[in-house]
């Protein structure tokens, strides 16, 4: 029976490889058109610029990606197109163009990526208010700018680098606005030697955006987002207590990543609370297996690593699919593997420490504030039932909260506000954050249509 | 707001309606780019909260559906745009 990896990425790309090498076929599902995942993305036909545009330094990273994919491409069941909205054991549940199809696995190496976490603040459900990765991929796979002015708003690498990738390709940047101090302290602090080529990249993203007179403040405190109907204006509060408003008609937020690990939560694998990412993430040993049989984990679904530490996350759970399946290992391949994985860790936590969530910004979310894009239920609302009943029913924890408010049951299930509604619900109930939990994965994953089966 | 078009502009053109209106859009635009650099918003939020004009752009959050005559509900931001399209947002409010 075959492998199946979920998600074209760096990690699945990576993974089928080593499968490839071992004589399987094995079968690659994604959602997206094509393969190369988020950060790879590529453009539709007809799109012409070169990987250096699109890609930047990362260009030749890509590029390899793209030409490896390429070159297993007959080697694999590729199914793009298609989302996977189920894991049942040995079952992967699918639909494609309309068309629903289980597909059976023996092993399978759910690479589903990351999406943007999000701190909800007043107007951020206004036209023109995108994520941070929504604004890259508006300019990667289309050409466009989300706005005529945009400002950069939250924490994390991607922020300097989308704002420069912006800037770069001709959009005017009106503001990066960090929570953190990175530019000035944490950078000095970390220095080139502990962060490595990320932090080296960034400097040189804040150096450039500098240079060209884009305003950078950092340790921000963001007030609002105004406007009637669309984005006019984004205010915030400096460090010293002063405040600041710009005009402009797109935001782009974002406060790093978080997994989207909802096919490994329905294979019942456990989640851990990882403190220095601050995210829930699937429990996995560091050569991607999980503690349920048959399903491994890679890339930035398993917990966020980053691009490159996914590519050899995925060759490494590939190998431990071989290992499952009783053919051949190659020690040294899986010994270079590991020790990559593990320096790469030590990169890692040094960023999400220059970088951190700014968890009391969530947690002090105004009570008029929508905390819940998708039912428009205010931070007020979950407080009230927190302070209602939540704290007289135990547990008090998110999916109760969930129940009671619907905070979490819109049709995003919680993707976008699940990481605030925890930071609210645990500042209401005086406890860490770990112990009003995460929400429940529920299939589908994802809206799909529900259609009578045809008779036979 | 209104998406900018940077680079990629010498697309073939593409035709379409939007809530009956003739719209003209780029050979690859998603219909999520084919209507924000036209217009600024997708559809109307059901609970009250006004206009919403998309947000993750990666098939995340499902705040970009829109109605295609013959398709259904469409999530803008993953569906491509084609010549004839008949796209609507349901019900617009002043």
């Amino acid at each position: 029976m075959s492998v199946v990896i979920v998600g074209a990425g760096p990690a699945g790309t990576r993974a089928a490889e080593v499968l490839i090498g071992a004589g399987l076929r094995p079968t690659v599902i994604d959602e997206a058109p094509d393969n190369g995942g988020r950060i790879y993305q590529r453009q539709p036909a007809g799109f012409h610029r070169v990987a250096r545009v699109l890609y930047g330094f990362e260009a030749d990273k890509a590029r390899a990606i793209h030409e490896t994919f390429d070159r297993l491409r007959a080697s694999i069941d590729f199914r793009p197109r298609t989302l996977a909205w189920n894991l049942r054991p040995g079952l992967i549940d699918t639909i494609c163009d309309g068309k629903a199809r289980a597909i059976p696995f023996a092993q399978t190496i759910l690479c589903t990526g990351a999406m943007d976490r999000v701190i909800p603040l007043p107007g951020w459900t206004l036209p023109g208010v995108f994520t941070l990765g929504g604004a890259q991929i508006s300019l990667k796979a289309q050409g466009c700018a989300i706005g005529a002015r945009v400002a950069f708003l939250g924490t994390g690498p991607l922020l300097y680098l989308v704002a420069y990738q912006y800037a770069r390709a001709g959009a005017h940047v009106a503001a990066v606005l960090d929570t953190t101090a990175f530019a000035r302290k944490a950078a000095q602090a970390f220095g080139l030697a502990r962060g490595g080529a990320t932090f080296v990249k960034g400097l040189y993203y804040i150096a450039w955006l500098r240079a060209h007179g884009v305003p950078i403040a950092e340790s921000v405190t963001p007030l609002a987002i105004g406007g009637e109907g669309q984005v006019q204006s984004v205010s915030w509060r400096d460090a010293r207590g002063t405040t600041h408003e710009v005009a402009v008609d797109a935001v782009a937020l974002g406060f790093g990543l978080r997994p989207e690990a909802q096919l490994a939560d329905l294979a019942g694998v456990p989640f851990d609370f990882d403190p220095v990412q601050h995210n829930w993430v699937p429990r996995k040993d560091p050569s991607g297996k999980t503690p349920v049989a048959g399903v491994f984990l890679a890339g930035d679904g398993s917990g966020i690593r980053g691009a490159d530490l996914a590519e050899a996350a995925g060759a490494r759970a590939a190998w431990s699919v071989l290992a499952a399946r009783g053919l051949a290992v190659d020690a040294g391949a899986v010994a270079r593997l590991d020790a990559q994985l593990a320096a790469g860790a030590a990169f890692r936590a040094a960023l999400e420490r220059a970088f951190p969530f700014p968890a009391k910004l969530a947690a002090g979310m105004a009570d008029d504030t929508i905390l819940c894009r998708c039912e428009a239920i205010t931070a007020g609302e979950l407080r009230a039932a927190a302070n209602e009943t939540l704290a007289t029913l135990p547990p008090p924890e998110v999916n109760r909260a969930k129940a009671l408010t619907r905070v979490g049951m819109g049709r995003c299930q919680g993707r976008v506000c699940g990481a605030a509604a925890a930071e609210v619900l645990a500042s209401t109930l005086s406890c860490p954050v770990e112990e009003v939990g995460r929400l429940r994965g529920q299939p589908p994953v994802k809206p799909i249509p529900i259609l009578p089966a045809e008779a036979a | 707001m209104r998406l900018q078009r940077l680079a990629e502009t010498d697309r073939p053109a593409v035709s379409f309606t939007l809530d009956g209106r003739p719209m003209a859009a780029l050979e690859g635009d998603s219909l999520l780019t084919a209507i924000l650099t036209e217009d600024t918003y997708l559809r109307t939020n059901e609970f009250g909260d006004g206009r919403r004009a998309g947000f993750c752009l990666m098939g995340a959050c499902q705040d970009c559906w829109v109605s295609v005559e013959g398709s259904g509900r469409v999530r803008a931001c993953s569906t491509p745009i084609t010549e004839g399209m008949r796209v609507s947002r349901g019900t617009v409010q002043p």
